[in-house]
């Protein structure tokens, strides 16, 4: 009884915080006018602009506003076999250039970019919905810098395997994702060139824009035609172009079933391949944690990019003593997290980037709900175009909840809890992905401790989703294999040949 | 973690270590993380509108400061004049908060500031370096709360803090608080020579238990005085502590923060961390001598679309 009147008279006086009533900031729209998008864009093969063989366009759209920005080509088997030939084409010289000279065009690219980077800001943001703030202090910069990183390997390849004789593989097949176009592409194009290969790439056909703006930097830059080649068009490109006989190397970021399926179309070929995958990371908060900052890490892991990021932190495993705690403060920055329009420059997440994604996140969530556990979701005001989904998190999760399973891809995240270290582990990697994990404690012992057992290629420790063209990025299990960025990022490239010391 | 500590279970405030230890045991603080989040809340674009309010807000949060040995009352009523009425001819720009001098010019400054609503904040307790004994320390506030002075802005004792004599700490900062009177109390935590993060997360503790009524970056004579992260860690301390006791407590950011650009950021971290009621000169300061004129040249920029000279605006 004592307890119960205690109980309630503890929430009446709850002390409580109040926002956004004394001071709201005004819209801080970025300038779109410097930015023209073409009505229409056709195939870049051969470094001139091709309509494609199967006469085929179709629209690629604003998901803010669901408007549509562009036309792009289908690339159909006739125009893959063509970029393909050109790349072909023009291997031989271009892996015959001296190393100095094929660093000369990567450094020249990366310069242009940065040049332009207000216009690739922009643009990236129109075509994929993400906020302008992470398009022009993430995306473009680091695209930036894995052009600067790898230009420096293009002379440097006989330091990166000593002892043996690095050379290019030929032809390289690459396709890439919608959730970091421009990104992704630099990630893919970069060490390919670095090393001497010749590259296809397919970007997403829900966000070709900035993959095919790239291509007037590589004009601009003067590289050789046909060094890279970019073909889009939806599924049946991708398939068609994996299945090429001329590719010497498949690389491909996005869903793990695709991957699957790609790895059958390489197999017995010979085909050099990596795949990067999806994920269902896990932080791991421990009590002793900094934890006003640890939320802050959630946050960025889950919530950065609307959660389309294969390396988000869909999961956290937070010790018992300090979840409500944990969650009672999280539940109060989501609350702050601003969700509009992404070329506000106050915006903090953006639009889901397409319908099928958007009816994807609510399936899970909808089976989330289903499952018993308890959806939290931060109160804000969606615009009514566009595909738009709250922050949301879900607690009382267990691990045989499908949110707790399978890859959203969305701004949701699913709390469970640990008691030792020993769970926290156990749980982070029960899981089919490992492609990363967070680890958030003050102890330096623990911190190498829990390292050493998460299995998945990024351990992140006290911070989340940062990403340098130094550090190696990729998966393990249904995450994928091979490393992208550093010197193991460049070793997917090249064939050594021989044991034999050079000169 | 800390269990929550209601400051009212503090018998009496002048019993000498009537703490434990354990009582300043406070949650570790991530330097990289922190300052990421405040260089984030840095990229806020605030314009138009919201620019004009927020720097309406950040004249009407400061303490317009001037202590220097060389100041005299002359330069004391000027700067009172000035806090009264930053811009005279404009009447819809705020005056400031309050007027910060030496105690010695309290009175002028009581004076001079009478019948508006600037207060009068003496510094004192030894300020700077607050390397004095205790009885001296409190009569110099006694003096200035006789004097006139309305807040009183006294420094810690960074050397037993760094010994590790927290208690001590403590006890002079309640001992201070009880001979204020109805004086409002700023405890300066002199952060530039607390050095950590985890230590200025202590120092927050032992003042918000103590009973301090603001807490305060710097004196402004260390190198670095105020930054964005601090601030933004004091104002999650205070936060916790309101959300754990009730009692709201102030966060006053000063040295170093001499353009509007700076201010509004500060103003961003209030908004975004403490909320709307610290976006108030009751519970957020500025303590600046000279940010008051670039805020005026932006808020004139604002209002004509065209840059004044410096000299348009009064030197004090």
């Amino acid at each position: 009884m004592a307890k119960n009147d205690q109980k309630t008279q503890d929430s009446a006086a709850k002390p409580e915080l109040e926002f956004g009533r004394v001071w709201r900031y005004e819209q801080a729209p970025e300038a779109t006018d410097h930015v023209t998008i073409a009505p229409r864009h056709e195939l870049f093969v051969d470094g001139a602009w091709t309509k494609p063989k199967s006469g085929e366009h179709f629209a690629t759209i604003d998901p803010a506003t669901e408007k549509t920005l562009s036309e792009v080509a289908q690339a159909g088997d006739k125009d893959v076999d063509a970029a393909v030939k050109a790349a072909q084409r023009a291997f031989p010289k271009w892996k015959a250039l001296s190393g100095e000279d094929r660093a000369r065009y990567l450094f020249r690219i990366a310069r242009i970019l940065l040049e332009r980077a207000r216009e690739f800001a922009v643009l990236e943001t129109l075509d994929n919905g993400k906020p302008i703030k992470e398009t022009r202090d993430v995306d473009v910069p680091l695209a930036a810098q894995h052009f600067f990183y790898h230009a420096g390997w293009a002379d440097k390849l006989d330091l990166l395997f000593p002892g043996q004789t690095p050379a290019p593989l030929g032809v390289v097949g690459q396709v890439i994702p919608w959730n970091f176009p421009l990104l992704m592409a630099a990630w893919k194009i970069a060490p390919a060139l670095a090393a001497g290969n010749t590259v296809v790439l397919k970007p997403a056909e829900t966000s070709p824009l900035t993959a095919l703006r790239l291509c007037e930097v590589l004009q601009q830059a003067g590289l050789p035609p046909g060094v890279v080649n970019v073909i889009t068009g939806d599924g049946r490109t991708g398939q068609a172009l994996v299945r090429h006989p001329g590719l010497a190397k498949v690389a491909f970021t996005g869903s793990t079933e695709v991957g699957k399926e790609i790895q059958k179309a390489v197999a017995g070929r010979g085909v050099e391949l990596t795949l990067e995958l999806g994920g269902k990371a896990a932080h791991v908060v421990f009590e002793d944690a900094a934890l006003d900052q640890a939320v802050e890490g959630v946050v960025r892991g889950i919530f950065f990019n609307q959660g389309h990021v294969c390396c988000a932190g869909s999961r956290l495993l937070v010790q018992e003593s300090v979840h409500d705690l944990f969650v009672e403060k999280l539940q109060r920055r989501m609350a702050r997290i601003r969700v509009g329009s992404p070329l506000d420059k106050n915006t903090d997440m953006g639009a889901i980037h397409s319908k099928a994604q958007l009816a994807r996140i609510r399936e899970l969530c909808a089976a989330g709900a289903e499952g018993g556990a308890s959806m939290h979701q931060a109160a804000c005001d969606l615009p009514g175009k566009g595909f738009w989904f709250p922050p949301t998190m879900f607690t009382g999760v267990s691990m045989s909840h499908r949110i707790a399973r399978e890859e959203v891809f969305g701004p949701v995240l699913a709390v469970l809890t640990f008691r030792t270290p020993e769970e926290a582990v156990e749980k982070a990697n029960n899981t089919s992905y490992g492609l990363s994990a967070g680890i958030w404690t003050d102890k330096g012992a623990r911190i190498l401790w829990c390292a050493e057992r998460m299995k998945a290629g990024v351990v992140w420790n006290n911070t989340f989703n940062r990403f340098d063209a130094a550090s190696p990025f990729g998966g393990f299990k249904e995450s994928g294999f091979g490393r992208e960025g550093g010197r193991q990022g460049m070793r997917a490239y090249v064939k050594l040949e021989g044991g034999l010391l050079p000169g | 973690m800390t269990s929550p500590c209601g400051y009212g279970t503090i018998a009496c405030p002048a019993m000498s270590h009537s703490l434990s230890p354990v009582e300043f045991r406070v949650p570790p603080v991530d330097a990289v993380a922190l300052e990421t989040r405040a260089a984030d809340l840095g990229t806020r674009s605030i314009k138009k509108k919201a620019k004009v309010q927020g720097l309406c807000l950040a004249i009407s949060m400061m303490d317009l400061t001037t202590l220097e040995g060389m100041d005299s009352p002359g330069k004391v009523r000027q700067l009172c004049q000035k806090a009264m009425r930053p811009l005279p001819a404009r009447a819809d720009v705020p005056s400031c908060a309050a007027v910060c001098v030496y105690p010695d010019l309290v009175e002028v400054a009581a004076a001079a500031v009478r019948g508006s609503t600037v207060q009068v904040a003496a510094v004192a307790t030894g300020f700077p370096s607050g390397r004095t004994d205790r009885p001296t320390k409190l009569r110099e506030v006694q003096l200035a709360v006789a004097a006139g002075a309305t807040e009183i802005d006294m420094v810690i004792d960074r050397g037993a803090f760094l010994a590790g004599r927290y208690g001590q700490v403590f006890d002079e900062i309640c001992a201070v608080k009880e001979v204020c009177g109805d004086a409002h109390l700023k405890v300066i935590l002199e952060t530039g020579e607390l050095r950590t993060y985890d230590n200025i997360r202590r120092a927050c503790r032992i003042a918000l238990l103590a009973g301090g009524d603001f807490l305060k970056t710097s004196t402004g004579k260390v190198a670095p005085a105020s930054t964005l992260p601090v601030v933004l860690l004091m104002l999650e301390a205070v936060r916790d502590h309101y959300l754990e006791t009730g009692r709201m407590v102030g966060v006053k950011a000063a040295g170093g923060i001499r353009t509007s650009k700076d201010a509004l950021k500060y103003l961003v971290l209030v908004a975004e961390t403490c909320g709307d009621r610290w976006l108030s000169p009751q519970w957020f300061r500025f303590g600046a001598s000279s940010l008051l004129n670039d805020v005026l040249m932006q808020l004139e920029k604002e209002r004509t679309g065209r840059y004044q000279r410096p000299t348009d605006f009064s030197a004090d």
